[in-house]
């Protein structure tokens, strides 16, 4: 089968690979009729995460059609259709007892690599290293779905993949960033980052009740889209001297109640601080820039909270713990516990109160993946979020 | 040689206890185990099979059964390997399950062929391989079967396959409960 494999930094590409096959009793074979391309996906291509190998099939947002099922596997059956969660969960431990699914304790064959650098191993995950299981991802014609009773969403009503594709990742991602905030009546949130989940981190806050969103980017075409589909007020940094007085003057002083990084560990910024996080990069100092991250928490008001749900990897510098600490602010972060969110999700979209697919600005067979990859990297043809079909 | 590892497992503790003093569920999630028997009353004989093939074997005997708290054994004398080794299970608090906690200790000549054997058996870190063979218990005995990816399903070691299908290799057995 044809399938997206990273083939080393800056290069992933079309590959002959074999089908996959039932390896464990809960196992699903899934035909994939949809995949997207993450922004988490950019940081493989980029280099920034270990343990990947030549080979490598990427992708972990995919939806399509049960061809096999393991013969443990009770609820699902050949031709049912499917959205798979990014997080591979096995429903029995402690971790799926509490939901919290990307912490899944029976996931990651290779747990052992993950806590040497991390201290504990969460779950496993598609096409996202050997650190994370080492497990093929969905950016091909076909995928192993490993506790396939527990994850996978069935869609029975005939809504178009573009619709529902998000479930698996993007959608839940957004809404547990915005979740994490803890909305009350009259809250200002602030989101860093216009890319498709800092998009539906937007359209979640709304959801959950937020008195006003201010959506902070560089790119006139994400800040237009965030403006435009979901309801938000924009800031460009690049045009603004001082980001954190200019959110003070829109929120009456006080600060945003609750501050989304929706960037990560790519950051960019103007400044000195990017300039030293790039420089400490290059030279393997730090891992991680977090530029989107100090001024989430510089600008939070007093009390809020900082979600986290850009993704990050190692290690970063000069993290203001003093501001942290003094001003009482909560840090909430995860990998997105997407069996939690997909039936309360897919119901809201059910009732028409959201159409997650105003995100997708291309759609490319799989074997362009690569050119896919190039236009959300780069930014170009206003690229915001690359939909394959295999 | 000494390592000292903990797991919990989401599973009543008679259960938990019961399933490692069935003896023959040892070899599905402890790696190098090939095959235990039992001999003669509290006595097995232990054949473990190190990643490069080289196979050492031994006897114990099962110093101590306590259900539902604890299992001892100990290498009888003259075995090529002196080991010993205890499981304790307790209740873990809040609901969580069981705690099972292993201690494992062992000597083999420095030099000679079961010297590298023993030495190839339990790896640099013989307290990763303990934790390793916890994990899978684990995973058994919470999910069914021990979880394999395509990097990992002909892992020996730390070597990995790329992340893709395998295609035609040896179909896995994977442990069953």
């Amino acid at each position: 089968m044809k399938a997206i494999c990273w083939m080393g930094r800056n290069s992933v590409q079309v590959e002959q690979v074999p089908e996959p096959r039932i390896l464990n009793a809960r196992d699903a074979i899934v035909r994939i009729t949809s995949s997207a391309i993450c922004g988490s996906d950019l940081h493989l291509l980029n280099g920034y995460v270990p343990t990947m190998e030549k080979g490598d099939v990427i992708g972990h947002e995919f939806m399509g059609e049960v061809v096999e099922t393991g013969s443990a596997v009770r609820n699902l059956k050949v031709g049912d259709r499917v959205v798979v969660p990014f997080p591979i969960a096995c429903g029995a431990c402690n971790a799926c007892a509490n939901e919290l699914y990307s912490l899944c304790e029976n996931s990651n064959p290779n747990a052992w690599m993950a806590e040497k650098l991390w201290g504990f191993s969460p779950a496993g995950i598609y096409g996202y290293s050997h650190l994370l299981g080492g497990f093929a991802g969905g950016q091909a014609q076909y995928a192993r779905v490993p506790f396939a009773d527990f994850g996978p969403l069935k869609i029975e009503d005939g809504l178009p993949d573009e619709q529902v594709l998000f479930l698996s990742d993007i959608f839940p991602t957004g809404y547990m960033a915005a979740e994490m905030c803890s909305i009350r009546p009259g809250d200002i949130i602030a989101v860093w980052g216009c890319g498709p989940v800092g998009q539906l981190a937007i359209a979640s806050a709304f959801l959950l009740g937020a008195e006003r969103v201010i959506a902070i980017d560089r790119f006139p075409y994400r800040l237009q889209m965030a403006r435009e589909q979901a309801g938000a007020e924009t800031i460009n940094y690049e045009e603004t001297d001082n980001l954190l007085e200019l959110l003070k003057e829109l929120t009456g002083g006080r600060g945003p109640d609750a501050c989304i990084d929706a960037v990560g560990m790519e950051a960019h910024g103007i400044g000195l601080d990017y300039a030293y996080d790039r420089a400490k990069q290059a030279v393997r100092l730090e891992t991680d820039r977090p530029v989107a991250l100090r001024q989430a928490i510089m600008a939070c008001r007093n009390g809020g909270t900082v979600s986290v749900i850009g993704v990050y990897g190692g290690f970063i510098d000069k993290f203001p713990m003093g501001a942290v600490m003094n001003r009482s602010l909560t840090i909430k972060s995860g990998q997105c516990h997407v069996q939690r969110y997909m039936r309360p999700l897919l119901e809201r979209i059910q009732r028409g109160e959201i159409d997650p697919s105003f995100v997708i600005t291309h759609r490319l067979p799989l074997e362009q993946a690569p050119l896919g990859y190039d236009l959300f990297k780069n930014k170009e043809d206003e690229c915001v979020k690359v939909v394959l079909k295999p | 040689m000494h390592a000292r590892k903990a797991v919990t497992v989401r599973r009543p503790v008679e259960e938990v206890y019961r399933y490692w003093r069935d003896f023959q569920n040892l070899p599905g999630f402890m790696d190098h185990l090939r095959s235990i028997h039992a001999t003669f009353e509290k006595r097995y004989h232990w054949v473990a099979v190190a990643p490069n093939g080289d196979r050492a074997e031994w006897d114990v005997e099962l110093v101590e059964d306590v259900p539902n708290e604890r299992i001892a054994w100990q290498s009888v004398e003259g075995a090529d390997v002196n080991c010993s080794g205890t499981v304790h299970f307790r209740t873990a608090p809040g609901g969580r399950g069981t705690e099972v906690e292993v201690e494992l200790r062992y000597d083999a000549p420095a030099g000679g062929k079961i010297g590298r054997t023993v030495a190839r058996l339990f790896g640099k870190d013989p307290g990763q391989q303990v934790e390793q063979d916890l994990r899978r218990f684990k995973q058994v005995l919470e999910t069914g079967e021990v979880i394999v990816s395509d990097a990992t399903m002909t892992a020996k070691g730390a070597a990995q396959r790329p992340a893709q299908p395998a295609g035609q290799t040896r179909q896995l057995e994977p442990a069953l409960r």
